[in-house]
Formats: C-alpha cells, structure tokens, sequence
C-alpha cells in the first residue's frame, strides 16, 4: 500500500504523488505543477459530493486535460441497461433539472452483489468517481444517449476501457459528456480497485494508478478529443465555424 | 465472453468460418442491373425504369464494375454523391427517413430546438416519422408528458408520420396508433431497400431485412439530422454470413441469430455490417429476415443486410408510392470475413442469463425451471411469432403450466392475432387458441416490458423471477428487476417452455 490513498485529493497533491509514485514518467504539463491551490495537505480521504477533475474543466489551457480522482472499476460488457436502466429514460437528458436527475441514477443497473459500493451514493446527486475503468465492449446495447448523458450528469469525466459499442462511443463524444478512452492493452480493469486514486492525462494518453503505482497505455483519441473538450458536436462546430455561432 | 457448451460446440461443427478477406460467390451477387430500380403502382406492379434519376453515377447502374462494393457501400455511396468508397472512410450521407419515439423524441426536439432555434423547421416533415411507442399504457406523468412533447412537436412542425395515441384506455380507439417502431416502419412502408433510416433506437437495424442501411443513433446525432437531413457515417466493413440448407420446421430465425451471436460474440460485429445471404435467407419470409436483422447490434453489429428479392417487393406492395433503388454486394466485393452456416443440421438454442451470446441448445436446458413466459417486442412480435407459438399450443393441447404473456407489436399485429386463421387449426384464430391454453389476453401493442418500462406497466418483471422472452436483451434488469433471469428463445422455444414450466426444446412437441 503506498501513501497516495491518504493524500488529500486535490490537484496538487496528486500531482505531487504522481512526481513521487512515477518518476521519469510523471506527465509534466504546465497545469499540474503550477496550480498548487491547496498546498499538498495530507489528510483522510476527501470524500467530496462533486467528483475532483483537473484544471479541464476551469483551467486555461484548452488544448490539454487530466482528470484525477478517485476511480471507480466495472468488468467486461457494461451495457446501457446497467448505466441507466430503462425506467429512467422517461427523463429528457435536454432539461436541465431531468439531466441532473439522470445524473444520480447513474449505474444504479449494476447488480448490488457484483458492486456493493454505488456509483453515487444514496442521497447524492453526482458521483465522487472521476473516471470510470471499464472491461471490453463498454456500453453495449441500446442507443440510449441517457447513458453517456448520466454519467457524464454525475461528474465522471472520462471512461477508460479495452473497448466500446459503437453507439456508445459516438454519443460520447456527440454530446461532449465523458471521454471514451481506449486502453492500448487489457489489464486495467483487472488490476484496477474501485477506490483507487488515478490520473487519467490525455497528453500523454496514459492512466496511471497512484495507489497501486501501475500505468497503462492509451490508444490516442485523436479528433475526437477537442470535439469532446468543446461539449459536443454542435459546440466544436460552432467553436471551429463549421456552423455559424448563436449570437450570429 | 459466455461459455459455450460442449454440445453446442457440436454444433459448431456445422458452419464453417473464413477469417480472410473473400470474394463473393458469384452466383448470388449478380442482380444488381439498371432495370432493377422498383416502383409500386397502383395495382402493385412493378415498373422497369431505365434511367435512374436521383444519382446519374448511382454504382449499381453501372455494368462494369470498377470499384466492387457490397450492399452497405453502395448504398452509403449513393447517399453520399460518391462513385466509389472504402470501409473505414468517413462520408455525409444524405438520410432518407429519420425516426424517433417516446423515449428519444423529446430529447432528440430538444436538441433540434437548441441548436437551431425555437422556430427552426425540421429539414423534411414527409422524412421525420415519429412512433410513439415505449411506454403508452403507464400513469407515469412523465411517460405520458413525453407522448404530449411528441404530439406538440408533430403538429408544430406539420409532421406527415405521426402515429398517435390519445386515448390509454383502448388502444384501437386510437386508429393512428401503430405500436412498435420497427414494426410500424416495415409495416408502414418506411423501409424501403437501397435507402438509408437512422433511428434513436439500437434495433432500427431491423430494417436491414430490407435491403436498407438502418442503424440506431443518440438523440445529438438525431438532433443533427432533424435540422439538416445529413449525418456523418463511417462505412463499415462488411462481414458475410452464408446460410444454405433446408429450415428444419422446429427452427425459426430466431435461432440463426441466436445461433450466430454466440458464435462471433456481443462484440463480434462491433463497427461491422452483417449481410446474410445463401439459400435459407432466401426462403425466409419478410417478418423472419427482420427478426435476423433485429438483433445484429447484439453482436455489436452497425447495420445487417439481406438483400432485396421478390419476397421483399411484394412485402412492399401497396405499403408505399415512393420509389426505389436496391443495390447488391457485387461478385468481387470484398468482405471483412465470412461465416458459412448448414442450417439443416442446427438445433433450437436459446441465450441463457446475462447476455445474448450466452448461447445453449434448448435441450440443454431442460432443468431450468421458469416462471413465465413472455411473446413480444420488436424481435419476437410479430404476426409470424405468434403463429408459430400458436402452432405449438395446437400441437400440444395442452394448457400452459406458467403465466405466459402475449403483447403484439402493433395494432396490425394485434388484429392479426385475433383474425387470422392458423393454418391446420380448422380455422381457429391465435387468440382462440392461446385462450384455450390459458396464456393472458393479449395485451395493447408497446415495448415497455421487454426494456422493464415504468413499475406499472403490463408484463414487466417486478420480482426475481425466470422468464423465457422472445425478446432481444437479457442483460442484469433488462426486464425489470436487476435479480431477474432471462433466457432469450424462438416463439416456438417459448411457448413449449410455457407448456411445460421449464426451458424445453420445441421439438418436444412439433413432430
């Protein structure tokens, strides 16, 4: 067991532990070595209601992202009954108070004995998992954009799995919700615990877990990635002028 | 990855698999010509028309082939103005037919209305067609909210296919009502081959039956499509699955499927196209190749494919005025692999819990105690479906041993059910003889049990109960409840289960 899972879970901490737990290889991008807003405190587990990402999602280099957090671990053949089963769907992902809705039913398909712990706990409305880890063929089955849509609702930011349906992937990446990574090899989800903190850095498409101090491969994910980053389809095109602005 | 029996393995042993890429066989491919563009005319006949006039350099007019391509590329590259294109490319494919439904809809118009404004028009009202059909017969305020979106959306937008339902109480009071999206679609005249249907549904694959290229996309895409009629695709490669031999008639195409999934696996088609050809394809009937195509994205599967023959024209006479164009898989296409089946030596299987290539023969089963029993949906709810549970219950004599719920597809199935004599019955209706098996009334024509709808709707499990369905998924709670088992089967599969209270193979009671 190494010290990571006792670091508070903030940027720079993390940061701090990835320097200390892959030296050499430790991502060196500006973002997470020059945002130390909280000095590297240790302390217990920061359970926080909103899940912890990086400097992505507020910070100001757009052409880069990492997200850290804690990780949350599911096996092979994730379909989208178990992400949001169907007698959620009569929420409309489109309304604003739906979506959020949406967001606290989140893999709540998943069977209770095979994964004791939820995804967002009782009473909560997101999730304190970052980044989800996934077997082959995340997110088979129906074409639901509700499933993309509620985990993304619930504050995950990323899906690293060996593998995705293809309806899946393209909703994630249509709606701009969560970054459906691919890994370079299997293992990840094997190896990987449900609790274990990760950064995922998409710089160098590379996940590595802090607590166990393994890293894993990521096949790049190339065009989609500013489409991601931009919130969708309809944002990239607005962003890059493929369609004209709203305001024009 | 699911376990496969050592009997199913034997089975195995009857298809053979090429892991390369092949050429076509020849003889099957060579339909494609100019004078196979097809009209319905009035009195269904069909017309040769010698010019094509939507695309000039349309690939299947030409007579030598430069480029061979199979079904799927062609049709991509018509709907995209290209002469010729390879698997992996990406094109804007013009799309002929977008439909939505109750689950997707209003997301999809919220999007569409976001994106390009309140008072944007959808690119063509006679090409969004719009089926409410996923949970109807629910108190759930936010269901029937879902239906009243739809509804406004229709009417603001002069939408041409709207299939409504005002009236919960009694569906056939609504005459509007279809049911079923994939079912209306084929029924309607919605799926016509060489076209391309994009749908907010996984199983808008079912169209491929018709030699169409129809696949399930998200409501952002559809949003995208609502407001421009055009949608990126990448083209698939196509993988062929050659099926020949004589049906044995305890068989239904329920079981070629099954069958196939557990060979290749829930990922086994991931990113590809299915084409199923050979001469059992060929003596299907239109209702048994959608079945086929119905569940392809169960093996991952982007789109599935038969191609077009008179089977397929006369479905589609009198169902629609709209011209089109079939295309063929050439003889020198080039496929991804390909799977050769003899349909002659398979056995009835079925997909035992959790997922859809968990693939066993029935027989195998035969000590798995059921709690019910379940005839509908999209896959399994067809006219056909319950003819052929019919047929069993007729066979038999007997009376089911475990509830066995019966919800048609659509209104038309529903009048079927309760009009059609089954054939060697001394002219008695399915309804006459499902009554006299004691199987439940059947029930107003919706999805919602097979997906497990809101709590209340009719037939979804609510307890950790075992089913035989002859629906699509049997995923952890597909049905309703997450400790619910659930083995996928043929109707005959299913309603011989019902007569016995345990998964049984039909050939127990077909002779």
């Amino acid at each position: 067991m190494t010290a990571a899972p006792l670091l508070s879970l903030t940027d720079a901490a993390t940061a701090t532990a990835t320097a200390v737990l892959a030296p050499g290889r430790a991502p060196t991008r500006a973002r997470i070595q020059a945002a130390p807003r909280h000095p590297a405190t240790v302390s217990l587990r920061c359970h926080r209601s909103r899940p912890l990402t990086a400097a992505a999602a507020t910070g100001d280099s757009p052409s880069s992202a990492a997200f850290h957090g804690e990780c949350f671990v599911v096996g092979d053949n994730i379909d989208t009954d178990q992400i949001i089963p169907a007698e959620h769907l009569t929420l409309v992902p489109s309304k604003p108070d739906e979506y959020r809705k949406l967001g606290s039913f989140a893999f709540v398909g998943l069977p209770s004995a095979a994964y004791p712990i939820p995804f967002v706990a009782p009473g909560e409305e997101s999730s304190r998992y970052a980044v989800i880890i996934g077997g082959a063929n995340f997110g088979c089955g129906s074409s639901r954009e509700h499933a993309p849509v509620a985990l993304g609702a619930a504050g995950a930011r990323a899906v690293v799995a060996e593998g995705y349906a293809r309806i899946f992937f393209r909703n994630s990446v249509a709606t701009g919700e969560v970054y459906p990574l691919e890994l370079a090899d299997s293992g990840a989800s094997k190896e990987c615990k449900t609790e274990d903190v990760v950064t995922v850095d998409l710089d160098n498409s590379v996940l590595i877990n802090h607590t166990s101090g393994k890293q894993y491969k990521l096949k790049p994910i190339g065009d989609a990635g500013p489409v991601i980053e931009a919130g969708g389809i309809f944002a990239y095109a607005r962003k890059t002028g493929m369609i004209a602005s709203k305001s024009a | 990855m699911a376990s496969i029996s050592a009997a199913a393995k034997a089975t195995s042993a009857a298809f053979a698999h090429k892991k390369e890429l092949a050429a076509a066989a020849p003889q099957q491919q060579q339909r494609a010509s100019a004078s196979s563009r097809r009209a319905r005319s009035g009195r269904g006949r069909v017309r040769a028309v010698a010019t094509p006039t939507r695309a000039p350099r349309s690939p299947a007019s030409t007579g030598s082939v430069k480029s061979p391509m199979t079904t799927t590329e062609k049709i991509l590259a018509r709907a995209s103005e290209r002469a010729s294109l390879e698997p992996g490319e990406n094109v804007w494919v013009d799309v002929d037919v977008l439909m939505t439904h109750d689950v997707c809809g209003p997301g999809t118009i919220g999007i569409f209305k976001q994106e390009f404004g309140e008072d944007a028009k959808v690119w063509d009202r006679e090409k969004v067609v719009i089926i409410p059909d996923h949970y109807i017969f629910t108190a759930d305020e936010r269901a029937n909210r879902n239906v009243d979106i739809l509804r406004d959306f229709c009417q603001e937008q002069k939408i041409k296919y709207f299939y409504d339902i005002k009236d919960l109480s009694d569906f056939r009071a609504n005459p509007d009502y279809k049911g079923v999206c994939h079912i209306a679609l084929a029924q309607e005249g919605h799926c016509r081959p060489g076209e391309v249907l994009l749908g907010t549904d996984s199983h808008t694959c079912n169209a491929g039956a018709f030699g169409q290229f129809a696949t399930g996309i998200g409501n952002t895409d559809a949003g995208f499509v609502m407001g421009t009629g055009k949608a990126l695709l990448k083209v698939p490669p196509t993988i062929r699955f050659v099926l020949d031999g004589e049906m044995p008639p305890y068989l239904l195409a329920k079981d070629l499927i099954l069958q196939i999934i557990g060979e290749i696996s829930v990922s086994g088609a991931t990113y590809r196209s299915m084409e199923f050809v050979g001469s059992t394809i060929e003596s299907l009937t239109m209702e048994e190749r959608m079945t086929l195509c119905n569940m392809v994205i169960e093996a991952g599967g982007k789109n599935g494919v038969v191609p077009a023959d008179e089977t397929t024209f006369k479905y589609l006479e009198g169902k629609t005025s709209v011209e089109y164009e079939p295309v063929y898989s050439d003889a020198q296409a080039r496929f991804y692999s390909d799977y050769r089946f003899d349909v002659s030596k398979l056995e009835p299987v079925v997909a035992k819990p959790h997922s859809p290539d968990n693939r066993a023969l029935a027989r195998e089963c035969k000590d798995v105690k059921i709690d019910r029993v379940y005839i509908g949906s999209c896959t399994g709810g067809k006219t056909e479906d319950f003819i052929a549970a019919a047929k069993v219950f007729l066979a038999s004599g007997k009376k089911v041993k475990v509830p066995t719920f019966l919800v048609p597809a659509t209104q038309k199935v529903w009048m079927d059910v309760y009009s059609l004599p089954v054939p060697g019955s001394g002219g008695k209706t399915c309804s006459q003889i499902f009554e006299e098996a004691g199987c439940d009334t059947p029930a107003s024509p919706n999805c919602g049990a097979c997906l497990g709808g809101p709590r209340d709707t009719y037939a979804r499990m609510n307890e950790p109960t075992v089913c035989v369905s002859t629906t699509n998924r049997n995923f952890p709670g597909r049905m309703g409840h997450k400790e619910g088992q659930i083995y996928l089967a043929s109707p005959f599969t299913a309603a011989a289960s019902a007569l016995t209270g345990y998964v049984t193979d039909p050939r127990d009671f077909l002779s």
